[in-house]
């Protein structure tokens, strides 16, 4: 247990540019204070996030990852956050497949106005990560 | 490829970024990466030598890359591409990594948020190693407006924009143009009539050459961006042709349909025919189809057979129009809260329990009563009244956060307003703080105490209800620490203002972004206050926030101002990050095609080709491409692949 408590959970975090991004901005604005683990990436919208970039994640020894975006409905692309959608259910069902407990992928919606829940979503991604432990599976091993 | 020879800027932001982050710490781990030729790290980047700098250590470096580790890219990305730009390499080389909103300021520990943010810049950093050089993409602008909403916001804005010859379509949703301020009846802080200032700028506005006027009408899509929109509008049938019609009244007199009148917040009735003011522009009646018995001669006709004008045309039909214009004026305005979320309130069923719109209307010489103040349960004058401040606003764990600004001015307004017209009668006030900033506007509230004998009670009003043929009302005086129970002929609830029906139905359909009450959200709160996050739309008047007439003309004058330096170019440059295809990667499956929102992926001779005019650079066909053919440029999945290697190493 003490072990996993110091256990620092290695997250990256795909924000649409438009809306999560916008928001995790807002947190920093309002000082809200979220664990450091989650390192972001900007996409231009969550349509944007292949699968592979998420396999990609793990494979790079990634515990957890994130894809953040705009509410449905309000994608600036119209509808891109509705693909990203459908694609992330299939890759949550691939996690499964492959012995990845799917858990440790996670999908929100945050937009440009909810500074503090996108501090909240990291801070629960966070703490529900701990409990798994470092993800090994699709870990490569340590290039010598 | 050739090795890159990148510049890396670590910005301290004074403390901003320093105070919890290592700054040079950040540099030296930059100045280990393989593409990198040149550190620096100053206090404040942004400033004039910061720049400088900047400009110099390229020339000086021969370097083709900068990366500057600073502030959100929504602040200074510009500032350092127009630098880089400067120092003669292509300004998209250039990137932002985020480490003060997305870092420094959210950790306070920094040792773990110096790690973050070596990995957010480092990620920046691989990301550069492969952007291209791109150009801007020139586009044509549309050197026409919109203006959405014709309230005094859309009106002011709409005058400036045509004054500057550029021709403006106005949809308003309603019959008339004019929103809440022909409402009103006297305006604080002069007390000057609200329709006598409006009605001529409403005018002004329907004799414009260069104004296209839509009333009765609604938009429904919008496509296109910044410069070139093409919004679908669609036109609701009046029924009655505005140039036929003469005014007479006479097809009211005979309609035998009784609904309640919207436009007098439903203080009296209207028939299916109706005109909203006297004042209203068109001047034209309407019938409003949803009311009205069945647009059928057989049915009932009584108007049209009235109509000696012959005005009235049952076979009108909603219409739709398409307009192309290159920017847009948002003002579509605000509503009152809903007394039905407010039971300790009455939850607006007791009976002379008035919000603030009804009791302008009251005042108003053209309102029902002609402007004398009646109690609407018995056409008695009342003797006394309670105005209640704060309702729904600054309340949190209930109702709305936020304070609705005006309140104070309007409330201190009804209280001379009533004291106008009933000398002898007695006004109460309750609220929490006077919130009386503005020219003038202290001063008149201090009119309100002692000129004209109004009682202010500090405090909040727990309930009211109906007591023997009056409203009781129970509250504190915090200053005095008593109970207050007044038995009032008449209450004013001065409600919260929340963002109007019409602006949240427009935000979904412009997608532009809402703040967390509701209201339009600005690019900037400072900086921008008046430009939405989408380029080319613009945001006027309570649609943004609570706000008063002279603040919502100021505003929607610096929109116009926006609106008009945006289409006095004659092109724009659209940034070119867009998809591009590897034909020799791609086999003609056609899942891009289908998976573009903007159909403008086409399949031709077997291979995915992208028509730049349309592509918006979303990225969706680069995240179903099985063969990796195809990429939005300086965002392809290669560079994403090494940013997530940095972000874990
Ligand atoms: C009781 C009360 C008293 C007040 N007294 C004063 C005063 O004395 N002095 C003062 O300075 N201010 C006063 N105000 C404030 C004043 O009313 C506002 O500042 C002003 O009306 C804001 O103008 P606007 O054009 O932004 O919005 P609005 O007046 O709300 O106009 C918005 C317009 O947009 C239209 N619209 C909405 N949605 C759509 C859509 N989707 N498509 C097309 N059209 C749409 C609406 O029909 C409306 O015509 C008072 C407000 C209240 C509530
Ligand atoms: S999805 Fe890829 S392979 Fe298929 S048509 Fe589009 S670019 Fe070509
Ligand atoms: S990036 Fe791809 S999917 Fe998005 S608009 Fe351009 S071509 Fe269409």
């Amino acid at each position: 247990m003490s072990e996993q408590q110091n256990y620092e959970p290695r997250v990256v975090a795909f924000l649409c540019k438009w809306c999560s991004s916008a928001g995790s901005d807002l947190a920093g604005v309002s000082r809200i204070q979220y664990p450091a683990n989650a390192t972001p990436i900007t996409i231009p919208c969550t349509g944007a996030v292949s699968p592979m970039y998420i396999l990609s994640a793990f494979n790079k020894g990634a515990d957890g990852v994130l894809v953040s975006g705009c509410h449905i409905g309000d994608c600036h692309y119209i509808e891109g956050n509705f693909l990203a959608r459908r694609k992330m259910h299939l890759i949550m069902e691939l996690l499964e497949f492959i012995g990845v407990e799917p858990n440790r992928f996670r999908m929100s919606w945050v937009s440009a106005a909810e500074g503090a829940k996108f501090a909240q979503v990291i801070t629960d991604f966070v703490d529900d990560l701990k409990p798994l432990g470092p993800q090994e599976k699709l870990k490569k091993a340590e290039r010598a | 490829m050739t090795k890159k020879r990148t510049g890396v800027f670590v910005c301290h932001c004074g403390t901003n970024i320093a105070a919890t982050v290592d700054v040079a710490r950040v540099a030296k781990e930059m100045a280990g990466e393989d593409s990198v030729a040149f550190t620096k790290e100053y206090v404040y980047m942004c400033s004039e030598p910061g720049q400088e700098s900047v400009v110099q250590a390229i020339k000086d470096n021969k370097l083709d890359s900068i990366v500057v580790t600073c502030c959100s890219p929504n602040l200074h990305e510009k500032t350092f591409r127009d630098n880089a730009k400067r120092a003669g390499i292509n300004n998209f080389t250039c990137e932002i990594a985020n480490i003060r909103e997305q870092c420094s300021w959210v950790h306070n520990d920094k040792a773990k948020g110096t790690e973050k943010a070596i990995k957010i810049s480092r990620s920046v950093v691989r990301r550069v190693n492969r952007n291209q050089p791109l150009e801007s993409i020139a586009v044509n602008v549309t050197r026409r407006a919109m203006v959405i909403g014709g309230g005094i916001a859309g009106i002011q804005a709409a005058l400036d924009i045509a004054n500057a010859g550029v021709e403006v379509v106005l949809v308003e949703k309603q019959a008339t143009i004019g929103g809440r301020m022909l409402q009103l009846s006297e305006t604080f802080p002069t007390l000057d009539c609200s329709q006598c200032v409006l009605s001529p700028k409403m005018v002004e506005l329907k004799r414009h050459p260069k104004v296209k006027l839509m009333t009765y009408s609604e938009v429904q899509e919008l496509a296109g961006s910044v410069g070139n929109f093409r919004v679908k509008i669609l036109k609701k049938p009046t029924f009655v042709d505005p140039d036929k019609c003469k005014l007479c009244d006479e097809c009211t007199a005979v309609c035998p349909v009784v609904v309640p009148n919207e436009y007098e917040i439903n203080l009296t009735t209207r028939r299916a025919i109706y005109i909203p003011y006297a004042q209203s522009i068109p001047a034209s009646y309407t019938l409003d189809e949803s009311t009205c018995l069945g647009l059928n001669p057989v049915v009932c006709g009584k108007c049209k057979d009235v109509c000696e004008a012959d005005a009235i045309n049952y076979d009108m039909r909603p219409e739709t129009v398409t307009e192309d214009v290159g920017a847009i004026v948002v003002a579509t305005g605000f509503d009152l809260y809903d007394q039905a979320n407010m039971p300790e309130m009455g939850g607006g069923k007791v009976e002379d329990v008035l919000d603030g719109l009804q009791f302008e209307r009251l005042c108003s010489a053209s309102g029902a009563t002609g402007g004398h103040i009646l109690r609407p349960s018995d056409h008695k004058e009342p003797k006394n009244v309670v105005f209640i401040q704060c309702v729904g606003s600054r309340d949190p764990a209930k109702h709305c956060a936020y304070c609705s600004k005006i309140c104070c001015m309007y409330t201190a307004k009804h209280a001379q307003l009533y004291k106008h017209h009933v000398p002898d009668g007695r006004a109460y006030v309750f609220y929490i703080d006077i919130r009386s900033g503005g020219k003038g506007y202290e001063e008149f509230v201090q009119r309100t105490m002692e000129d004209n004998d109004t009682l202010y009670l500090r405090g909040r009003v727990s309930r009211l209800y109906r007591h023997n043929g009056k409203v009781r009302v129970l509250g504190t005086d915090t200053l005095s620490g008593q109970n207050v129970e007044i038995d009032a002929d008449m209450v004013v609830l001065a409600l919260a203002m929340v963002p109007s029906k019409g602006t949240t139905e427009i935000a979904k359909i412009l997608k532009i972004g809402r703040d967390k009450d509701g209201f339009l959200a600005e690019a900037h709160p400072k900086l921008r206050p008046v430009e939405s996050v989408t380029g080319g739309i613009y945001l006027a008047g309570a649609a943004q926030a609570p706000k008063d007439i002279p603040e919502t003309v100021a505003q929607a004058g610096a929109a116009a101002a926006k609106v008009i330096a945006l289409l006095s170019q004659s092109t724009l440059s659209r940034p070119p990050l867009i998809a591009k295809v590897r034909p020799s990667h791609c086999t003609g499956c056609g899942m891009c095609v289908d998976a573009c929102p903007f159909l403008a992926i086409r399949l031709e001779n077997g291979k995915a080709i992208v028509n730049e005019a349309l592509c918006e650079g979303c990225g969706s066909c680069s995240a179903t491409c099985l063969r990796a053919a195809i990429d939005v440029k300086n965002v392809t999945q290669l560079q994403i692949f090494e940013m997530i290697e940095a972000c874990l190493a």
